[in-house]
């Protein structure tokens, strides 16, 4: 079964996309970013295979995101056909996988042995973990109005674990459509270079 | 206000520095489960020894400085600029082994409705976990 969250600390922000998308499984609202603290999240969508056992099959993982809306055309958001392209085939390619460990479980090529899901943690350091506290304390001042404090706080938090999108977009401003794509962060997401903005997924065909 | 792990907790008379966080043992029990037992400081059968010489730091009659626990234990406590609000988390390493057990941590999060669901509700299922956001 599927369970969405949303990792959305306005909570009445996700609900339009909800109701449009008309789901069948549970659609949960992470306001304080739990996920990211418990698995270690830090970019949307990123994802958790868990067996029926409730052990964890593929640690958090970008989930068949590719990050060619870098070379998007940013006034038209226009897409040149190859990143389409490749846009496509990276989530034709993780959904296929997601059926064949539906179907198959643990004799899916796709399900991680226990070393193998073991050797794909995230890690966990003293920074991220303070930097997630950080947040959660931003977020809880944010909601009881007093902003200009939260604000150090996500900027604080955002120092410490600079690896996490989901913590610098939540503390950025966001543009008419509601999206944390304001000039800063096209120029955070340039500043990257090589780096890349979804971790690469140890999977076959996955760009 | 205490941000622990096992949610928001209002706390009176709470007792602020930069480095102490002075509370009740009733609200430190209701809020994070830790309590003074003669071994030292305990969370149900587990306890930590105070250091020699400095359990004053730790406990004072019937309070107890969670700050000072906190960072005895090697986690994060973050508080607001005047102290009215303290987020008490898992360390790095805690958080390390749970992920490295590879048990899934539980967690409990509304629906847009309201309603509470927890990923252990759905055990018996694979599920397929995934984050999105509107931003």
């Amino acid at each position: 079964m599927v369970i969405a969250v949303a990792m959305d600390s306005r909570e009445g922000d996700p609900l339009p996309w909800i109701d449009a998308a008309k789901p069948t499984y549970p659609t949960l609202i992470d306001r304080e970013h739990r996920l990211a603290e418990l698995y270690g999240i830090v970019n949307v969508p990123q994802a958790v295979w868990i067996d029926e056992a409730g052990r964890i099959v593929r640690p958090a993982e970008p989930a068949g995101a590719y990050e060619g809306f870098r070379r998007m055309n940013r006034a038209t958001r226009e897409m040149p056909d190859d990143v389409a392209r490749r846009t496509a085939q990276a989530k034709a390619t993780y959904l296929d996988a997601i059926r064949d460990w539906a179907r198959n479980g643990a004799g899916s090529a796709y399900a991680f042995a226990a070393d193998q899901a073991r050797a794909h943690l995230p890690t966990v350091t003293e920074d991220t973990a303070t930097g997630q506290a950080m947040f959660r304390l931003a977020q809880f001042l944010l909601r009881h109005g007093e902003r200009n404090e939260a604000e150090r706080w996500f900027r604080e938090a955002s120092r410490l674990h600079p690896d996490s999108w989901c913590i610098w977009r939540q503390g950025a401003g966001v543009t008419e459509l509601g999206l944390a794509a304001q000039p800063d962060f096209w120029e955070r997401v340039d500043g990257l270079g090589a780096k890349r903005y979804y971790a690469p997924v140890d999977m076959p065909g996955m760009p | 206000m205490l941000l622990t792990e096992s949610g928001e907790h209002e706390v009176t008379g709470a007792e602020v520095s930069t480095e102490a966080l002075w509370c009740s043992a009733k609200d430190a029990l209701r809020a994070t489960g830790w309590e003074a037992k003669p071994e030292g400081l305990c969370k149900g059968e587990v306890c930590v020894p105070l250091p020699a010489g400095r359990a004053r730091e730790f406990v004072d009659g019937g309070r107890i400085n969670l700050a000072a626990l906190w960072r005895h234990l090697g986690r994060p406590a973050v508080r607001s600029e005047r102290g009215h609000v303290w987020v008490l988390s898992e360390s790095a390493r805690e958080r390390q082994a749970a992920l490295a057990s590879l048990e899934a941590p539980d967690f409990a999060l509304p629906d847009p409705s309201g309603r509470m669901h927890r990923l252990s509700d759905y055990r018996g299922k694979k599920v397929f976990l995934v984050t999105w956001a509107s931003w």
